[in-house]
């Protein structure tokens, strides 16, 4: 439905399996090759998969899906603490953990639609992200966080021995690029899963509710125990990515949970493409490289990129673009946003689709030819 | 011949306006049952009643000898009663095939199915089922368009199909020609008929008195939320308090 051109999932499954193990390859010449850079992209890619699988396909936007972040992050660091460094049990009990929340609050918040629903869920998220400050403090440490301690039981790990043990599975330490293959295995997997559900009747039935959901009620379906289910697998897919980040830090804190966070995923569906299946991934990958490439950028790094210019060219423009990056990364940020959300309502992936559009319409002649060409070549 | 659908002592009020009174209709299997009446006097009310939409104040709402009054929507239609619009209910931002593919699912998925890890490519026999309706309501070339995209005749043919998938026991069809030009009218007439062929038990409201005529085996005629009279094309025809009520004294 959505990609048209490529019509055989399982092309796109290698073709994303390929890209996504040889980003450290493609990433390095735009300066985002190192692995806690890619570790966030896979991150926060899983992240807005997930979230995509409840706005995309049924239009219901939650603005609290933090809270399974949070969630799955102190069940991960918790799994650490008691049980063992094995990064594996972290991450199915995150998951799991995860979907109990979003069973109850999407219980409760799918009673209403539209503008309610989101409010709710915003509500839900801010009282968890209080809670987890304030009486929860026990489970969350509140404002300090949730860190390993030499004192932790760890039960299947047995005693350690000089300092605080580190994440691994099954032995493998879970640091630098190890961490990242990690992450991009499981950002695979969500990929593939979601891949899935976008292609079956289920997704269709879905998108079917977010185009009319009256009809869908008097064409015989349930829509509620629809929505949940996908609310819910949504959250566990937060939930995955809330363990990740505690895989190679592992730390918990509660501002993971903030309504921000809650945000910042909407903005990377919407700037992306919203119920396309690469949107989200595009729209993660753009906003945390801007939030790590142009905040780190300075004067000096811009005078090195115009020096190609005249010198009293050169320092206006620095002077402008001075101001999108380095603090001023927001501006670009929220420059691009509007420029996509008002002339691009579909997201980058509309861009890219209206973009090769053209190409072949420039090209269609010469393609032609090409055939052309190989037909008498045969 | 058996009774579908039997409504008794249907009340219906919406505050002061008294929209339902007293409504009692016995529709029997197999027949073509129209409703007319002039605009006002409770025609989409009764429908919304028999289908869940509205609860009716009192009276009972019968389908094949359960209660339907108070059931959910979804429920409503897989006992097998299913409504076609007056206004185009369709899914616009999906496909037409889609369109017909989602109610074909229904009947077979029942009310809540997950069904994530099948591949909706592998559903031939779904897809084989709403090509076949579509082809059939004479929209089979534009099975890969987006339903929103085409005109408003064409939506009105799509969601008859819609319901016609499900294979419904009892249809109900709020003024399937409102709104069309004439050769779209003939056309939606024929294609009742042939669904009349089937054997299919309907309820028509309708404003068109050719269409009416055309298609119905019995009338009711409803004004100010009662029913007036009832009983075959003929009789209605004649009925001086129908030309009274509905037609202004005129002749049919």
């Amino acid at each position: 439905m959505n990609m048209p051109l490529l019509k055989n999932d399982w092309v796109i499954m290698a073709i994303f399996t390929v890209a996504v193990l040889t980003a450290p390859l493609w990433l390095t010449p735009v300066g985002a090759g190192y692995p806690d850079l890619m570790q966030k992209f896979a991150i926060f890619g899983i992240f807005a998969i997930g979230f995509n699988l409840l706005f995309g396909l049924t239009g219901y936007l939650s603005f609290g899906h933090a809270v399974f972040l949070g969630v799955g992050s102190y069940t991960a660091v918790w799994s650490f603490k008691l049980l063992t460094m094995n990064v594996l049990p972290a991450v199915i009990f995150s998951i799991l953990l995860a979907g109990v929340f979003a069973v109850v609050i999407g219980y409760l918040s799918l009673r209403r639609s539209g503008i309610y629903f989101s409010i709710l869920t915003l509500a839900f998220a801010q009282m968890s992200y209080n809670l987890a400050y304030s009486v929860l403090t026990p489970l969350t440490n509140g404002e300090t966080g949730l860190q390993l301690t030499m004192d932790d039981p760890r039960v299947l790990d047995g005693p350690v021995g000089q300092g605080l043990p580190s994440t691994q599975l099954f032995g493998i330490e879970m640091s630098g690029y190890n961490g990242f293959y990690f992450c991009a295995v499981m950002l695979i997997l969500g990929f593939f899963i979601s891949l899935r559900i976008f292609r079956s009747p289920f997704g269709l039935k879905l998108l079917a509710i977010k185009s009319n959901q009256t009809r869908m009620k008097y064409t015989g379906f349930n829509t509620r125990p629809y929505l949940l289910t996908a609310f819910v697998i949504s959250g566990m897919y937060a939930g995955l990515a809330g363990s990740l980040m505690a895989v190679t830090d592992p730390l918990a804190g509660a501002e993971r949970m903030q309504w921000t966070a809650s945000g910042e995923v909407v903005l990377m569906t919407i700037l992306g493409g919203a119920g396309t299946l690469f949107g989200p991934l595009f729209g993660a990958g753009i906003i945390k490289y801007f939030e790590n490439i142009f905040s780190a950028m300075n004067d000096g790094r811009l005078h090195e990129i115009f020096a190609f210019l005249p010198d009293w060219l050169e320092n206006i423009v620095v002077a402008i673009t001075g101001e999108f990056v380095g603090e001023g990364w927001h501006l670009t940020l929220g420059l691009l946003f509007m420029i996509v959300v008002i002339f691009l309502p579909g997201g980058v992936v509309e861009g890219i689709r209206r973009a090769s559009a053209y190409v072949k319409g420039i090209f269609q002649s010469s393609g032609d030819k090409d055939v052309a060409l190989s037909a008498e070549k045969e | 011949m058996s009774i579908v659908l039997s409504i008794k002592n249907v009340d219906k009020t919406f505050g002061g306006l008294h929209a339902l009174g007293d409504i009692n209709l016995d529709i029997e299997e197999g027949k073509t049952h129209a409703i007319i009446g002039p605009n006002g006097a409770g025609k989409s009310t009764l429908l919304n009643c028999c289908i869940g939409r509205l609860i009716p104040d009192s009276g009972t709402v019968e389908f094949e000898g359960k209660n339907m009054i108070g059931m959910q929507p979804h429920e409503i239609n897989h006992a097998g009663m299913v409504r076609v619009f007056q206004t185009p209910e369709i899914f616009p931002d999906l496909t037409v095939l889609q369109n017909v593919m989602i109610p074909a699912l229904a009947r077979r998925d029942g009310t809540f199915k997950f069904n994530a890890f099948v591949s909706l490519a592998s559903e031939k026999a779904i897809e084989a089922d709403a090509v076949h309706i579509l082809e059939d309501m004479g929209l089979g070339e534009h099975i890969h368009k987006h339903a929103g995209s085409m005109s408003r005749g064409d939506k009105r043919r799509l969601e008859l199909a819609m319901g016609l998938v499900q294979h419904p026991r009892l249809l109900l069809l709020d003024e399937p020609t409102a709104g069309m030009a004439r050769h779209d009218t003939n056309r939606t007439i024929d294609l009742l008929k042939r669904i009349k062929e089937r054997g299919m038990t309907k309820i028509i409201i309708e404003h068109d008195m050719h269409v009416v005529f055309s298609l119905a085996d019995t009338i009711s005629v409803l004004a100010q939320g009662r029913i007036i009279a009832s009983g075959t094309p003929d009789e209605i025809r004649g009925n001086p308090k129908v030309q009274e009520a509905y037609l202004g004294g005129a002749e049919l």
